[in-house]
């Protein structure tokens, strides 16, 4: 954060006042780069922690489908991870991990996890009961059904989880700035601090929602391409 | 150098910790008083319109789009942009960030309840000659409690848990704790770093068990089941 502030003081960046405060393009032009890397690490973070999210969140789906017994555990205790504070798990994990994108990216994956477990679970449970019989009885076994007929026929619901989960994270990958990696939420916190400087406030701020939709936008159309069949069935 | 569990038990069994100017007691009151301010200005706004909508039955999608836009604004944006603004320095501003936060539930919650109330029973309503306000106070919106209950319990989960992140603006509450900490440094302020975690997490899981509790006292049993599986948090930005 002190490097952050080093480099816009240096750069001479903060003009003198003008009619609108919110905007500068001296300020966009001479600090490109640095926010360039703010976007960089934003989108590696945000990144890696949907990834890790998916890979953790949705065979955890899977099993709580398989084995009901689990879902109530599963989504129960999912769901006391979601209720504790952000700031307080970088406070339990901190000390342990320092400072570090690390420190960042577990809670980033923790509270992705409940969105995809859920919508996950509710794309699941929607395949009909026909079709799994009709898998069944053409000889699938219960790995076979599991990946060619249930995961594609939930296909959009775990999507669905994954476009929420990506939208939120984007915006809560913002809060690493308190270890120091916090992406765009550099920018925010750097111009707050940095003498209220309203132009790098509103920098950080746009390109974080404009990268959560662009990231919406792309996974919506990931969708799209990966299940063609409701494509056709809502045009039939 | 211990290690920062011991540090962090050291930390909370200092009775000066807890009384000091600063200490704990005053954070929790600092955070409670931001987090009711900010729930109940968000109840002014979102509640008459998401009755008012969900009566005419109709903005929904315009709801729904509110929601997932407000998701991708990070509440440090709000919190640092609306100091800046004529609200000025100082809680009246962290109120209003954090309430912004809470308006989707609120509202998303209160349309889905009046839009859930049974047409029969608000067409048996009109019938009996019941007019349009009447109709609300007295069928529908009691029928929609539950569901104000739900959204309430959702919101303040989640501007209790996002009240925290009020310390980058020096804005007070328990997240104040923690930043403290990390401003020692990992070696010293460990101990705090992780007391202050503690403290925050138990609040906020407090704050879910009793409004869960309160949510179950107004939902009459056989609406039970349904509102478990409609109602969920959502993230703690």
């Amino acid at each position: 954060m002190v490097a952050a502030e080093q480099v816009v003081a240096a750069a001479g960046a903060q003009p003198a006042p003008v009619s609108n405060p919110w905007f500068s393009w001296g300020y966009l032009q001479a600090n490109g780069d640095r926010i360039l890397d703010a976007l960089t690490e934003h989108v590696a973070l945000t990144g890696q922690a949907i990834l890790f999210a998916a890979a953790l969140g949705i065979p955890l789906a899977v099993l709580a489908y398989r084995v009901r017994p689990l879902t109530g555990p599963i989504l129960a205790s999912a769901g006391v991870l979601y209720t504790i504070p952000a700031l307080a798990v970088f406070a339990f994990i901190a000390p342990y991990l320092g400072i570090g994108p690390r420190t960042v990216i577990v809670p980033l994956v923790l509270y992705a996890l409940l969105v995809i477990i859920r919508n996950t679970l509710t794309g699941l449970l929607q395949v009909p009961v026909e079709v799994r019989d009709a898998a069944r009885g053409m000889g699938y076994g219960r790995w076979a059904q599991l990946v060619r007929i249930e995961l594609p026929l939930a296909l959009p619901g775990i999507l669905t989880g994954l476009r929420l989960a990506t939208v939120a994270t984007v915006a809560m990958t913002t809060i690493g700035v308190v270890v120091g990696h916090g992406g765009l939420g550099q920018l925010i916190l750097g111009g707050f601090r940095n003498n209220f400087f309203k132009a790098e406030i509103l920098t950080g701020a746009v390109l974080c929602v404009a990268l959560a939709l662009v990231l919406d936008l792309v996974l919506l159309a990931v969708g799209r391409a990966a299940t063609p069949w409701a494509r056709r069935r809502a045009a039939a | 150098m211990s290690n920062p569990v011991s540090q962090a038990i050291t930390w909370l069994n200092d009775p000066l910790n807890w009384t000091n100017p600063g200490g704990v007691l005053d954070r929790l009151g600092e955070h409670l008083v931001i987090s009711a301010g900010a729930v109940g200005l968000a109840c002014l706004i979102a509640w008459p319109l998401g009755l008012w909508l969900g009566h005419r039955r109709r903005g929904g999608t315009a709801i729904v789009v509110l929601a997932n836009i407000t998701l991708a604004i990070p509440v440090l944006a709000t919190l640092t942009i609306l100091p800046l603004t004529f609200l000025g320095f100082g809680r009246p501003a962290v109120i209003v960030a954090l309430a912004i936060f809470a308006v989707p539930p609120l509202l998303a919650t209160a349309y889905t309840g009046m839009t859930e109330v049974d047409p029969q029973a608000r067409e048996a309503a009109i019938g009996m000659g019941l007019a349009p306000h009447q109709v609300i106070g007295r069928v529908e919106l009691p029928l929609a409690v539950p569901y104000l209950a739900a959204g309430f319990r959702t919101a303040s989960v989640q501007v209790v848990a996002t009240a925290t992140l009020a310390v980058f603006v020096n804005g007070g509450g328990l997240g104040q704790i923690i930043g403290a900490g990390f401003g020692l440094g990992m070696v010293t302020g460990g101990g705090q770093i992780l007391a202050g975690g503690l403290l925050v997490a138990l609040l906020a899981l407090t704050v879910e068990g009793v409004l869960a509790g309160a949510q179950r006292l107004v939902t009459p049993r056989p609406m039970r089941r349904r509102l478990r599986v409609r109602t969920g948090a959502q993230p703690a930005t």
